[in-house]
């Protein structure tokens, strides 16, 4: 079969699918997550699955990963496996409000959301969607499906997720962790959907945390919109660790008014193909916004960082930074864009990514991006790609130090900037344990899990 | 001690070492002179193991073991310290971390129990007592905003921890004021015994009045074209290297 026509092929199955299952979709789902279906799909179908042809895909071809026969996981199943049990082996001693998500889906049974301060609402957003839809009422506002094919996709087949509320001036003193689990008895696609808004002067952490329990092949495609009110504060913590025949698209869209700080932080331990998107508009004066992330990954594995942030209002800030180590023949990629747009003067906007290649055969695109519509701004960017230094290398040599273990202090030392801005402290030791394991070609993910996927 | 024999050295092509002969015993000082570019300091890095370094002839055995066939880390498990010339910041990589694996690892080849971090921290900060070391600079990453006196001094302070058999002490003078250069030497003296022994590589004599050498070289050209006793450095001082190159035709 020609490349043109297997392309072809492709979005016909999922148009056949869609097509299949639109009923079902539609049946049990309330009207706001239903409005958006067709129009979604519609908007899926002119895109297109993205391939190296689409501009904010350049570095990542997603075709292959739609290709498998996956079973959709449309509906609630049940869950099978003790949930608690497979909890083990994520960040334990933390103290958390935990909830867990499996293949897409919140689940109450075996939670520990335990007592969440006056207001707070963690749940599913299915269920929201059918008891309080008022509180959706900017669903799908943020993730425009016009604009990616993965936010139409996600936006058409959106049955469940996360829903977290945080209401006006409320802080809460422990962070909220989702554990998402990805579980089913055949090679599957995921689809979730989440939606976070946090209210004038609320404060909380959220940690999500994406793993696979068995070794089937994966696609997940999650979609998160999180709205940060007035003078809030909002850190989000996401630990990737997932085998190596998954592919993680996640796309997560960030709003926030005036005087307020947002955080992402993303630490990509493991994974076949993953995708990050995210996209901030700072759309009230001094917001501050801070992106994150650093990646360890080797074999064939893919990592692609695509951040956008948009200074909508003037006298924000915005900083970018991004580490990534790449070993054996992984691939990895960086675009990151700053767009300030007219009369947002006064905008500081700083972006930096830095990448160490263990071996010649591991390679980095890096690209940052930016578009500027006003005239009296800061904006700074840099990108470094390069191998150890071996001069430090040597200071730690000629003290007798092994070279392995003096390259693995120098790895550590590279990740360690940007473990530093993990605000929690038992997340960021735990983290730090979880990247030196890493490093060190032990197995960090699960190391004491129940499941004993070697992958 | 150590024991270097015709020794040649080329660095991407370029001879720097013409055939250098040099015997030390222990408790012995050595002072090696020279004008820039002379050769010392590529003669302290081959003897520290830096790669970069290619030996076309001769060899250098180090307590009867020929020491050029051993890696950076072997040297210096097996007593070989270099003071660097320009020691490297490594952001990231704690100083605690970083002598508390370097001291076990030397601890761990001499078959002895590693140190816990308690024992650790009561062994550091005797050593710090002894360069005065600012028991903040410890809480830094390596040498990671030191100034240039600090990192001297946070040399001679990994020195007194490691206790090696052979120290190179590669420039240590440069860029010290007279009480940093008086805390340096007295740290190193103050750690010399009759088992040890020290090369002093340095441009000027001023070093040599605190830490005073048994033997003074004259490298030049990647030769050593005079050895003598202290008083050479003293003659060095007073009639700079000029009088060397005449003296030797060159």
């Amino acid at each position: 079969m020609s490349v043109v026509a297997e392309k072809a092929d492709l979005s016909l199955k999922y148009t056949a699918h869609y097509n299949e299952v639109k009923e079902g979709l539609l049946e049990d789902s309330a009207d706001i997550l239903n409005a958006p279906r067709n129009q979604a799909f519609r908007d899926f179908v002119s895109q297109g699955i993205p391939t190296r042809k689409f501009e904010n895909y350049k570095y990542t071809n997603l075709q292959p990963a739609f290709i498998p026969e996956y079973s959709f996981m449309h509906r609630r199943e049940p869950v099978e496996v003790d949930l608690n049990n497979a909890f083990r082996c994520d960040v334990p001693q933390l103290d958390t409000h935990l909830a867990y998500i499996f293949n897409g889906w919140f689940y109450d049974r075996g939670s520990q959301v335990g007592n969440l301060p006056e207001g707070v609402i963690l749940e599913s957003i299915e269920k929201i969607a059918h008891e309080k839809p008022e509180l959706l009422a900017k669903y799908a506002t943020l993730a425009k499906t016009g604009d990616d094919p993965l936010v139409a996709l996600n936006t058409a087949f959106a049955k469940d997720g996360y829903f977290l509320y945080v209401p006006k001036n409320t802080v809460l003193e422990k962070p909220i962790q989702l554990i998402n689990f990805l579980q089913a008895e055949k090679d599957a696609f995921v689809t979730q959907r989440n939606f976070i808004y946090v209210e004038e002067g609320a404060n909380v952490q959220v940690i999500s945390c994406d793993h696979t329990l068995n070794l089937n092949t994966y696609l997940n495609n999650s979609v998160t919109e999180i709205f940060v009110g007035p003078n809030a504060s909002f850190e989000f913590y996401t630990l990737q660790n997932q085998h190596n025949s998954t592919t993680n698209l996640n796309s997560v869209f960030i709003s926030q008014s005036r005087d307020s700080k947002a955080t992402t932080h993303y630490a990509t331990l493991h994974g076949g193909l993953i995708r990050n998107n995210l996209k901030y508009i700072l759309d009230g004066e001094n917001a501050e916004a801070n992106l994150f992330g650093m990646a360890f990954i080797d074999r064939k594995q893919h990592v692609d960082n695509f951040t956008q942030v948009v200074h909508a209002k003037p006298h924000c800030q915005s900083n970018q930074f991004y580490k990534n180590v790449l070993d054996d023949e992984a691939t990895g990629a960086f675009a990151g864009r700053i767009h300030v747009v007219r009369d947002a003067q006064k905008t500081n906007a700083f972006q930096r990514n830095n990448n160490l290649l263990l071996t010649d055969k591991a390679t980095m695109q890096t690209k940052p991006q930016l578009i500027i519509d006003a005239d009296d701004v800061k904006c700074s960017h840099g990108a470094t790609v390069g191998q150890i230094d071996e001069e430090a290398l040597f200071y730690l040599r000629a003290r007798g130090i092994e070279e392995s273990k003096a390259r693995l202090m120098m790895m550590n030392a590279f990740a360690y900037e940007v473990v530093q801005r993990i605000n929690i402290e038992p997340l960021r030791n735990r983290i730090n344990e979880l990247v030196d394991k890493r490093l060190k070609g032990e197995v960090a993910r699960c190391h004491d899990c129940a499941y004993n996927c070697d992958c | 001690m150590l024991s270097i024999k015709n020794l040649y050295v080329s660095i991407e092509g370029k001879e720097i070492l013409k055939g250098i002969n040099l015997e030390i015993k222990p408790g012995e000082i050595h002072a090696i002179m020279g004008p820039n570019g002379s050769g010392k300091s590529t003669l302290a890095n081959v003897l520290a193991g830096k790669e970069e370094y290619e030996v076309t002839e001769g060899e250098i055995t180090f307590m009867g073991e020929d020491l050029l066939e051993m890696a950076p880390e072997e040297r210096a498990l097996k007593g070989v310290f270099m003071s660097f010339q320009y020691p490297v910041e490594i952001p990231g990589v704690p100083m605690v971390n970083f002598l508390k694996t370097a001291v076990n690892e030397l601890r761990k080849y001499r078959g002895e129990e590693e140190l816990t971090a308690g024992e650790f921290l009561k062994l550091m900060r005797e050593k710090k007592e002894l360069v005065e070391l600012d028991t903040q600079l410890t809480n830094r990453s390596v040498n990671e905003g030191f100034s240039g006196g600090e990192k001297k001094k946070n040399e001679i302070f990994q020195m007194a921890l490691l206790e090696p058999k052979l120290s190179i002490l590669d420039e240590t003078d440069s860029g010290l004021d007279i009480d940093a250069l008086k805390r340096v030497a007295h740290g190193v003296n103050a750690l010399r015994n009759p088992e040890n022994a020290t090369i002093v590589v340095t441009h000027y004599q001023r070093l040599l009045e605190y830490i005073v050498p048994d033997f003074v070289h004259v490298l030049y050209q990647g030769k050593i074209v005079k050895s003598s006793g202290k008083e050479l450095a003293f003659e060095l001082e007073e009639k700079g290297y000029d009088w060397i190159k005449q003296e030797n035709g060159l």
